[in-house]
């Protein structure tokens, strides 16, 4: 039997701080959040609205099982982490949900149709890609990408004017300003993307996949890399982006510890097999330990939060790095 | 010789007037003209996309290619297109991105690089063609440009300019962000095929004025120089169109006035203005960290920043 691992966190202090800075993001960040779609006063109907359904899915990858017979859905506005060993397949989940991976059974749909890949309203955010110090283009050029990228044909300025090009790059400009105001980026954004640090990039990469304005927003291991104060104010940013802009979000994660307090529920992949729920139904130590198959110890701190020790291969190693 | 540089030193502007007055020299300056234009728009991808291995590999097929119609007897332009464009399929799939977005095989390129030179040998040996022309094929002959070589280059050039504004913004996209890319639909792997294309195409072009070795000079010098310049897209693309016509028009003149060979100045000043950039970016870089040192930085992360102060 594992001994369990302790992790260097002080969670109490980090929770505290991270209340306080909540009100504060929220309030800044409430003009950029997207209107017109989403008519307000229909709030509690459309937490109800189901934006991806799993239905008896599998996955085979190369004859091999991935996981199969995953049933679950997420509806609009929540936050949901995606977590599980090293090789269970969480990366594939979201893989599927892009339409990347053909599924071996059952069915998956997003928006009440089946996935495909393109599909709108859908933004992606693949595992942490770090630019090369060296790599010339502005943050904003990177988020504006995420708008006109898929474009073909080249706009000429003195040319755009005769159909009316102009105004519709204005409206793209301010929209990519939204979007880099809403995750507090404006700052750097002019800076070449090689040039900051990782931490801004996560940043800049978080306004890229918001800012096509999408409903369900597929994150993988956004903090892989992030120091600690780093990985509460993205985990923030996105529950900030859930509750304001109802979006749903799917979040791979390694570590459940800096995102616990901002999920609305958890995914648990393991053994070809998915789990899901609120994290105090699920986050337990025998169900935990038999996920993992080793054992694992689901602590309370005196303010009722969990804290989840000794996961495999994980905990120590990756807050070591930390600051 | 003596007497064409005195008049440069007592009249500039009558010595610029006699050598417009060369219809050699106007071919020269049209023919420079277009393929630093072509040369600017696509090194800046190339650069971007860290692919000047394979622009440099694309380059010796186009001698193996040029070579190649001599031995057949068909215009060099056809060869050098033919081979180009086998090379870009090559170079495609044997140099197959990963992920992350880098070239894998470095390696097969390379071999590719060595068959290509190989073959461009066995080519010039079985063709008996002077050892002149491969010279020219080298380091180009910008001197020699025919007005049928002027229409070749234009056309090519038209081509290749509609290609690259066809595809610019999904290319740009699947270069910095391909996993994002291809995620929302941009057909990331057959850009990338019709990206190779149109730098063989360009490369056909530029051999003709500067020569197979030399034509690294404008793919990589002023789309380098360019993006230490400034990381905004349009101006970078600008920038290097513009460093590229400057340095072409700059070496011809130059060669004109002296009897040194016009790939020499042209590859020199490219380099020259690669290393003003640099120059450039060292300074304005001092001056930036000299100015913005507090403010700045503090608004740039609002919540991690927030979190720090809340703690301390």
């Amino acid at each position: 039997m594992m001994a369990p691992r302790p992790f260097i966190v002080s969670a109490t202090q980090v929770t505290r701080n991270a209340t306080s800075i909540g009100a504060a993001s929220q309030s800044a960040s409430a003009p950029a959040v997207r209107r017109g779609e989403n008519d307000c006063g229909q709030a509690a109907a459309q937490s109800q609205e189901e934006v991806i359904r799993f239905e008896g899915a599998g996955v085979r990858v190369g004859g091999r099982t991935i996981w199969r017979a995953v049933t679950f859905s997420a509806r609009a506005g929540e936050f949901i982490a995606i977590l599980g060993p090293n090789g269970a397949g969480k990366s594939t989940l979201l893989k599927v949900a892009l339409g990347l991976l053909p599924l071996s059974a059952g069915h998956v749909s997003a928006f009440g149709r089946p996935v495909r890949r393109g599909a709108a309203g859908i933004s992606y955010l693949p595992q942490r890609r770090v630019f090369d110090s060296d790599t010339h283009i502005r943050g904003r050029d990177l988020v504006r990408l995420g708008l006109d990228g898929t474009r073909w044909g080249t706009p000429l300025p003195g040319l755009r004017a005769l159909w009316g090009g102009a105004r519709l790059a204005r409206e793209e400009r301010q929209r990519v300003q939204e979007s880099l105001d809403l995750v507090g980026a404006t700052a750097y954004a002019d800076r070449p993307i090689g040039e900051i640090s990782g931490g801004e990039q996560q940043r800049i990469l978080i306004a890229q996949a918001l800012v096509t304005r999408p409903r369900l927003l597929l994150l993988d291991e956004p903090l892989e890399g992030l120091d600690l104060p780093n990985q509460q104010a993205v985990s923030l940013l996105i529950q900030t982006i859930c509750r304001e802009a109802h979006v749903t979000a799917l979040l791979v994660a390694h570590d459940v510890n800096p995102l616990l307090s901002y999920l609305d529920r958890v995914v648990y992949v393991a053994h070809q097999q998915v789990i899901s729920g609120q994290p105090e139904e699920v986050i337990t130590t025998e169900k935990l330990s038999r996920l993992y198959d080793a054992y694992i110890e689901v602590l309370r701190t005196s303010d009722g939060r969990l804290i989840v020790v000794g996961q495999p291969d994980e905990g120590i190693s990756h807050h070591g790095h930390g600051q | 010789m003596a007497m064409v540089s005195d008049q440069a030193a007592w009249h500039p502007l009558a010595a610029l007037q006699v050598m417009f007055s060369y219809a050699f020299m106007r071919n020269a300056l049209l023919a420079g003209t277009i393929v630093a234009l072509v040369a600017g728009v696509i090194g800046y991808f190339m650069a971007l996309r860290r692919e000047s291995f394979a622009g440099h590999t694309l380059a010796n097929i186009g001698f193996a290619g040029a070579a190649g119609a001599a031995l057949v007897g068909v215009s060099p332009i056809v060869g050098l297109i033919a081979f180009g464009l086998l090379g870009a399929a090559g170079v495609g799939a044997l140099g197959e991105r990963s992920l992350r977005g880098r070239r894998r095989a470095d390696i097969a390129i390379g071999a590719i690089l060595t068959l290509a030179l190989a073959l461009g040998v066995l080519f010039e040996r079985l063709s008996s063609a002077k050892a002149a022309s491969v010279y020219a094929i080298l380091f180009g002959s910008a001197l020699g440009v025919s007005e049928a070589d002027l229409r070749e280059i234009a056309l090519t050039a038209v081509i290749t300019l509609l290609g690259v504004m066809l595809i610019a913004r999904p290319l740009l996209f699947a270069t910095l962000d391909p996993e994002v890319a291809a995620a929302r639909g941009v057909p990331v792997r057959l850009l990338s095929y019709v990206y190779l294309a149109l730098l063989a195409l360009a490369v056909a072009q530029a051999i003709q004025v500067v020569g197979a070795l030399l034509i690294f000079a404008l793919l990589v010098a002023p789309a380098a120089a360019a993006q230490r310049l400034t990381a905004r897209p349009g101006l970078g693309l600008a920038l290097s169109v513009a460093i590229a016509l400057l340095v072409t028009w700059l070496g011809l003149t130059v060669a004109y006035f002296t009897p040194y060979p016009v790939g020499f100045f042209i590859t020199s000043f490219a380099f020259a203005a690669y290393l003003l950039a640099r120059l450039a970016q060292i300074i304005a870089r001092r001056i930036l960290v000299h100015g913005t040192t507090d403010p700045g930085s503090a608004h740039g992360q609002p919540m991690a920043e927030m979190i720090r102060e809340a703690r301390s």
